[in-house]
């Protein structure tokens, strides 16, 4: 779970413009577009070719030994995963600005159990959701009448289903395992959110809230031009990979230590799929830890390399960005004790399932 | 004028608490900026999302930090 930093608060900042200006502000972003995407394609490409250039020309590092195969590691999968992250930062920084938290509580007011669970889930992926609006959002949509199953399928997949990580993911261990991590994390807040549902667990609600009424018009509505969409996308770039850069490197920098210098297979004994019991401790591990997306999936991805089960590792990682102590201690507000427990408890089991479900399924 | 900023006290929150000051500062307006971080406040303004902005018991902003143009143009207003 990421610290209590807004990470992906939205930090808009509109600025007064008459339609001329407007214009041409628009047209200028806009022609600047496509040169952008061209070079980030063509730079991307060079990578691989640069690493090794780098590595044993620049710095004559022998083939095939530890350090050339750590730094070949790291002058090659930094870049790419900063170039990777900037991009889909922006991307989805645009796409956020055609969701906003009240929008979502209107689209899941009074949706049934189950299709609404989905909606829910869904959304948590791009509606743009800081740590710290957990409160108020789940009060919000509680009392506009979002079932309470169906706010937790939100709060499930908000945090744990993010574009940070499901791009290292994608930039370190490809395509399928980002799409993996995406369909369970969904899989896992859906099922946790209709269970939880199903267990009827309103009285556990700290009484205050549910004798909240206020009106929902209240809120002034956001109307957004097209160069508002683009400058959000921008400062959404600044903003998290400005914050996350540095968590990036030091993962990779870890990854390719361990990369270059740890044994094949190493990890086998301890996360591999032959331990039953590491499932359970990767998830217990994971409760008490927490760590934005980019600091961990480079460790992940050398844990991987080095023979630990991706089930074993996948349950860590969910557990770590989605159960998380300091996220559980601000519910406690809204949330009596036993409703937390429960909580924590039955999306602790779903990551679980999802653990042993990998290990048994993958080769 | 009565501004009210509220959030529970992250990092985009007291940012705005900041702006706001600023804002008001350079503004040249006598107004009172108060922090409010109980959950159960923040709820009776009908805001669901946070960091947001009320000033003289109107809902300016939810859910962003707002530019400093934006809170002078409302000072001003």
């Amino acid at each position: 779970m990421e610290p209590i930093g807004c990470k992906s608060c939205c930090a808009k900042k509109t600025v007064d413009e008459g339609p001329v200006t407007g214009k041409g502000k628009l047209a200028r972003y806009l022609l600047l577009l496509a040169p952008s995407l061209i070079v980030w394609w063509l730079v991307y490409g060079m990578l691989p070719g640069f690493s090794r250039l780098l590595t044993y020309q620049v710095f004559g590092v022998a083939q095939g030994s530890h350090l050339g195969d750590s730094l070949e590691f790291l002058f090659y999968d930094t870049p790419k995963v900063l170039l990777l992250l900037t991009l889909v930062v922006f991307g989805v920084g645009i796409i956020r600005t055609f969701f906003t938290p009240e929008r979502t509580r209107k689209v899941l007011a009074g949706k049934r159990e189950s299709a609404g669970n989905v909606m829910a889930a869904l959304l948590g992926i791009v509606t743009p959701f800081c740590s710290c609006s957990a409160v108020p959002l789940f009060i919000g949509f509680v009392t506009a009448g979002v079932p309470m199953g169906v706010t937790f399928s939100f709060l499930i997949s908000a945090p744990m289903v993010n574009e940070i990580a499901l791009v290292l993911l994608y930039g370190l261990l490809g395509w399928k395992v980002a799409a993996l991590y995406l369909g369970t994390g969904l899989f896992v807040a859906i099922l946790a959110g209709w269970v939880l549902g199903k267990l009827n667990l309103e009285p556990y609600v700290e009484d205050w809230v549910m004798k909240i009424r206020t009106d929902p018009s209240v809120v002034p509505v956001d109307e957004q031009t097209w160069t508002d969409r683009i400058e959000a996308g921008l400062r959404a770039v600044k903003d998290i990979v400005g914050k996350v850069w540095i968590y990036v490197v030091v993962g990779i920098a870890v990854g390719a230590g361990i990369h270059g210098y740890v044994p094949e297979g190493f990890m086998a004994s301890i996360m591999g799929k032959g331990a039953w019991w590491s499932v359970p401790a990767a998830v217990l591990v994971g409760i008490p830890m927490y760590s934005n997306a980019a600091g961990i999936v480079p460790v992940v991805e050398a844990l991987l390399g080095k023979g630990a089960a991706l089930g074993t590792v996948l349950a860590f990682m969910m557990s770590v960005i989605a159960l998380s102590l300091p996220e559980m201690v601000i519910l406690r507000k809204v949330l009596k004790p036993r409703l937390i427990l429960v909580f924590a408890g039955v999306v602790g089991l779903g990551i679980l399932l999802v653990g042993y479900l990998f290990n048994a399924v993958i080769a | 004028m009565e501004i009210k900023v509220l959030g529970p006290g992250c990092a985009k929150c007291k940012e705005t608490e900041k702006l706001v000051r600023e804002a008001v500062s350079e503004a040249g307006v006598t107004a009172t900026v108060e922090k409010i971080s109980d959950f159960q406040q923040i709820a009776g303004y009908g805001v669901f999302s946070t960091p947001a902005v009320v000033i003289d018991d109107e809902v300016k902003v939810v859910g962003k930090v707002p530019s400093k143009s934006d809170l002078l143009s409302w000072l001003k207003a």
